[in-house]
């Protein structure tokens, strides 16, 4: 099998490498079109900030070949909050996979939102054995609210999204490479889509 | 519910893991990458590696070893210890640290936190606070708490946030390697003054330390190194003991 991690300067693609290799697969970082085209599954990272990351993907014009991908895709984070429409964070048009934005969380809570938290309703074969409220490792300011498309809710602030799924396109808030055992086993469940 | 975060810290010096009291006495206590693997299984929440090396030997250490525990661990890491450039946040990050820690370039050069923020994103711009009270005032210490800066505590850390800061890592001085418990009235005010994440630091020595730091303020996460480096508090008994005190413990 042949997977890419999409690589466009924003994010930790080093850590999500390993972790794939960890669990015995193996995956190319890259920004090559053809590569990307070509693969089984893609998975587009992301640490960083939205209106940067829009920018990069634009200079490369990966903004036109990611929404016609018909590949499973995975996005991690930022990458999950980039398929969204738009995004508040640097007033950034996104992909528009998902029709829904990213909007800040409120001062109610502490912002950005960093630890732990529970994902629970998992609704995807992407969490197949995976138990109602796992922990999983979350960093982010920006947040998606819940919609048609969501296949797993945490609590903060509101119950928001921190899962995402159309057709061949999905999207987690955390961090899978970073969320212990049970993130390795949801980034597994994505490799064998 | 977001759970409390325990989180060891190993200082890195020479790249090896070393411990000291009050910042003074240095002694070596293990190798990191594998005191990484047994933290990480243990159920750490997140861990923290400062390089403390005083030489410029340090960077030819650092990235290899950065790199090591990346494919070694798989829950978040920090690094901190000599960064003052973007260039050597983006170098880290491209070697597997998750967020990356300032302190003394923060004082500095206050604009870094900024560029950091606005390059990689708030969330992976912690910035370190070493504080003791010293003539009636909580004073910010630079350089591994070697100089004594003119900024208050308080206001530096306000600063700090507006600046664009993801989370704060308070050290008190006061408390660090002394394990009589962490400095609550500091913690507690500042973390009810910003609206960031506060990690509180210096003083843990026993399961009811964390507990009060986790009832009596805001903190979310809580480091402590000696404690779990020679071994008198172990992270699963830890975890156990907060979850009986119904703490949300993951």
């Amino acid at each position: 099998m042949n997977t890419v991690i999409i690589d466009y300067k924003a994010g930790n693609v080093q850590s999500l490498l390993f972790a794939i290799e960890r669990l015995g697969f193996s995956a190319k970082i890259t920004s090559n079109p053809d590569e990307i085209s070509n693969a089984d599954k893609v998975i587009f990272p992301g640490v960083g900030e939205a209106s940067f990351a829009m920018n990069s993907l634009r200079e490369t014009q990966l903004d036109l070949l990611i929404p016609v991908l018909k590949q499973p895709l995975l996005g991690i984070c930022l990458g999950m909050q980039l398929l969204c429409k738009d995004s508040e964070e640097g007033d950034t048009k996104a992909l528009g996979i998902f029709d829904v934005s990213v909007r800040k969380f409120p001062d109610s809570v502490l912002v950005p939102q960093i630890g732990w938290n529970q994902i629970y309703d998992l609704k995807s074969d992407l969490f197949k054995n995976i138990p109602e409220q796992t922990y999983t490792y979350l960093v982010h300011s920006y947040y998606v609210a819940k919609n048609e498309s969501t296949i797993a809710t945490t609590d903060y602030s509101e119950a928001y999204s921190t899962a995402l799924q159309k057709e061949n396109f999905f999207g987690v808030q955390f961090h899978p490479e970073k969320s212990g055992i049970l993130g390795s086993k949801i980034l597994e469940n994505f490799l064998k889509l | 519910m977001l759970a409390k975060r325990i989180i060891p810290c190993l200082d890195i010096k020479n790249g090896q893991t070393v411990k000291g009291v009050n910042f003074l006495d240095l002694k070596e206590v293990g190798n990191p990458v594998e005191m990484a693997i047994k933290y990480s299984q243990q159920g750490a929440d997140e861990l923290v590696f400062l390089d403390i090396s005083a030489t410029d030997e340090r960077r030819k250490t650092l990235i290899p070893l950065v790199k090591e525990i990346a494919k070694n661990i798989n829950i978040p890491f920090t690094v901190g210890g000599g960064i003052n450039a973007l260039e050597n946040v983006e170098e880290l990050l491209k070697n597997g640290a998750d967020k990356i820690t300032i302190n003394s370039a923060a004082l500095s050069n206050p604009k870094l936190i900024t560029e950091v923020a606005k390059r990689f994103g708030s969330q992976c711009m912690v910035v370190a606070i070493d504080t003791k009270f010293v003539r009636n005032q909580h004073k910010v210490f630079s350089n591994g708490g070697k100089i004594e800066t003119e900024n208050e505590l308080f206001s530096w850390a306000k600063e700090v946030e507006n600046l664009g800061a993801g989370e704060i890592l308070l050290t008190s001085m006061n408390t660090d390697g002394t394990k009589t418990g962490f400095a609550i009235d500091i913690t507690k005010t500042l973390s009810e003054l910003i609206n960031i994440p506060v990690i509180a630091s210096g003083g843990a020595g026993t399961m009811q330390h964390f507990e009060d730091v986790f009832t009596e303020t805001k903190a979310t996460g809580a480091l402590a190194a000696s404690i779990f480096h020679f071994n008198e508090i172990g992270i699963p008994e830890l975890k156990n003991y907060l979850k009986s005190k119904n703490l949300p413990i993951r």
